[in-house]
């Protein structure tokens, strides 16, 4: 197998009393789809804040693609290629969505008017189609407000934009979380389409069976550390469910604690 | 696998609810002002229709349309500017001391100061600093302190109306450059009134900032979702800073033009100038909630009640009926703004 592409080794992190992360390892490897399981409270949230930069471990390193980085901010890993699709999604409502994809990152024209912060809407939105087809993403206008946009197209509307400025690792907390089921079918479609390009997914996810259809591996996290990892053949609900509640599925160094 | 065909029910064609409230939504009050002038040009033709009755009207709504301009950025940035009116007092005061004091006129004097353009220059360049001053504080108290803008710029509505007061014991400076009066206040470029051509230009280079530049598409995203503006890089705090020291800097310009037209300070006629410019604002389809608006929908906003006075003078129906009539029109486009977010979040 390929050297992990991002990878957390005994990673801990405490808040007051309370352990986190205890010493987690965590990799996720070039062009996949990683489901990263666990119960409430096992760690997930923290491990990938750490991983994307919007948190610091107190102990243990982070390695991308094999050397040891250090993150400061979101920003800093985003330079890194990574980037987190929220659950909140993190879109401005009233913006079209060819304005939230470059958000931030506006392109202006060259020369004076650039200097001047003129943007070059036209191109702004080519770019934006271009990115919506390349991954598979149907909306009814990339001039309506995203506020007019359903649940799942304003799901896609975030991951195409974490696609298009991250070429390394997205990372998705429960992206189908508040969706129906044709639109949660869309959004795995989108998924599998965002690795196809060959980006990394993380996928957080409590939807065993989403986490069974769309994962090509799993990892499994419990009380702060990883008790478990499947490839998509190995696993299925029982053994996952297994690895959650009592690490029994685990390799022999994680122990009861 | 790239592109499924199932289809979802909200991509059905918009339905006729829908449609008419994006239509009335778009350009209705637009389309109001067009009847208002139709209507009083009809029954009035001589009156309402002169040229220098069409001027009035336009040299009436120019300071409102600088102050207007600035409140524009700010509400769409979800914020609100209550203090525009009295730091337009303020910077008048400082603008207008400072012009006494180099035209070498004591401060008692009445009537025109002999101070040429270069006592004019620093009179602007001090009304847009002294405007500026409170823009910023507004803004670091808003984007800084975290303190709702509704209570910074109330406050400082009354910081700067009482400074301007402490200034001058409450009077008016009444001597102004005889320049500034005759070819700024009441002068014409190619038959335009100067402070016609002045809120043009400013309506003009705020609607290209506001709608093509990064700046202006960082506007809409702080009043969309600060949240999502900050996650996307953009430093919120500063862009909030830079927006109500716009809005304070353009009621420095107001304040020299106030001074040109009216050739006095006016420390009591501004108190009203903030519920004029957010009424404005808000029937040029502008949001109160952030987000949403431009400043050609500001510019029609701002002729709305001035028109409506204008006609009921010209028709003899007593002028307090105008401000009923504002008032009304105001409530209604906030509705029809209700109307069009409850439309569109239903899909």
């Amino acid at each position: 197998m390929e050297p992990p592409l991002l990878e957390a080794r005994g990673v801990s992190r405490r808040f007051g009393h309370v352990r986190a992360l205890d010493r987690a390892d965590f990799a996720v490897y070039p062009g996949e789809i990683c489901a990263l399981i666990g119960d409430n409270g096992a760690g997930k949230s923290t491990l990938v804040k750490i991983l994307s930069g919007a948190d610091r471990p107190d102990e243990g390193e982070i390695l991308l693609g094999g050397a040891p980085v250090k993150f400061d901010s979101p920003t800093a890993a985003q330079t890194h290629g990574i980037a987190t699709v929220y659950q909140d999604l993190a879109l401005a409502a009233e913006l079209t969505p060819f304005e939230n994809l470059f958000l931030g990152r506006e392109v202006v024209f060259p020369g004076l008017l650039g200097r001047l912060g003129f943007v070059n809407r036209a191109a702004m939105r080519r770019r934006s189609v271009e990115q919506f087809s390349k991954l598979g993403v149907r909306l009814r206008s990339a001039r309506a407000p995203v506020a007019s946009l359903s649940g799942g197209q304003r799901q896609s509307v975030a991951i195409a934009r974490a696609a298009m400025w991250a070429d390394r690792v997205i990372f998705m907390d429960e992206p189908t979380a508040a969706l129906g089921v044709v639109q949660t079918q869309r959004v795995i479609d989108l998924i599998r389409q965002v690795r196809d390009q060959g980006i990394a997914v993380v996928l957080i996810s409590h939807n065993m069976r989403q986490v069974l259809e769309v994962a090509d591996r799993i990892e499994v996290l419990r009380l702060g550390k990883r008790v478990a990892r499947f490839t998509a053949a190995e696993a299925n609900v029982d053994r996952l469910v297994a690895a959650m509640t009592s690490g029994t599925m685990a390799p022999a160094e994680a122990t009861q604690s | 696998m790239t592109t499924t065909s199932l289809q979802e029910p909200d991509e059905q064609p918009l339905s006729v609810f829908e449609r008419w409230s994006r239509i009335l939504g778009g350009g209705w009050i637009f389309l109001l002002l067009i009847a208002l002038c139709v209507i009083f040009g009809a029954l009035r033709p001589d009156q309402f229709g002169s040229s220098f009755n069409l001027s009035m009207l336009a040299v009436n709504a120019a300071i409102l349309l600088v102050l207007s301009v600035g409140q524009t950025f700010v509400i769409i940035a979800a914020g609100i500017d209550l203090s525009v009116g009295t730091v337009l007092v303020f910077a008048s005061i400082t603008s207008a001391q400072v012009m006494l004091l180099l035209s070498g006129a004591s401060s008692g004097t009445y009537g025109a100061t002999s101070g040429g353009w270069g006592v004019v220059a620093i009179g602007l360049i001090v009304a847009l600093a002294s405007g500026a001053f409170w823009g910023v504080v507004n803004g670091v108290l808003v984007a800084v302190g975290r303190i709702p803008a509704l209570i910074v710029t109330l406050g400082t509505f009354g910081m700067a109306l009482g400074f301007a007061q402490l200034l001058t014991n409450g009077t008016d400076i009444r001597a102004v450059p005889e320049v500034l009066v005759d070819q700024v206040g009441s002068g014409t470029i190619a038959g335009i009134p100067v402070l016609v051509v002045i809120a043009i230009a400013v309506a003009a280079v705020g609607a290209v900032v506001l709608h093509l530049t990064r700046f202006g598409i960082h506007v809409f995203a702080v009043g969309s979702d600060k949240e999502a503006a900050r996650r996307a890089g953009i430093n919120v705090g500063r862009r909030l800073i830079t927006i109500y020291t716009l809005s304070g800097t353009l009621a420095g310009l107001a304040a020299m033009m106030s001074t040109a037209r009216f050739a006095t300070t006016t420390i009591g006629g501004h108190a009203m100038d903030n519920l004029s410019t957010i009424s404005a604002v808000v029937l040029g389809g502008t949001s109160l909630f952030g987000g949403i608006g431009s400043i050609a929908g500001t510019l029609v906003g701002v002729f709305i009640p001035i028109v409506l006075l204008n006609g009921f003078v010209i028709l003899g129906i007593p002028p307090f009926w105008q401000t009923v009539a504002t008032g009304a029109v105001l409530i209604f486009a906030v509705w029809i703004d209700q109307l069009k977010r409850r439309s569109r979040e239903r899909s």
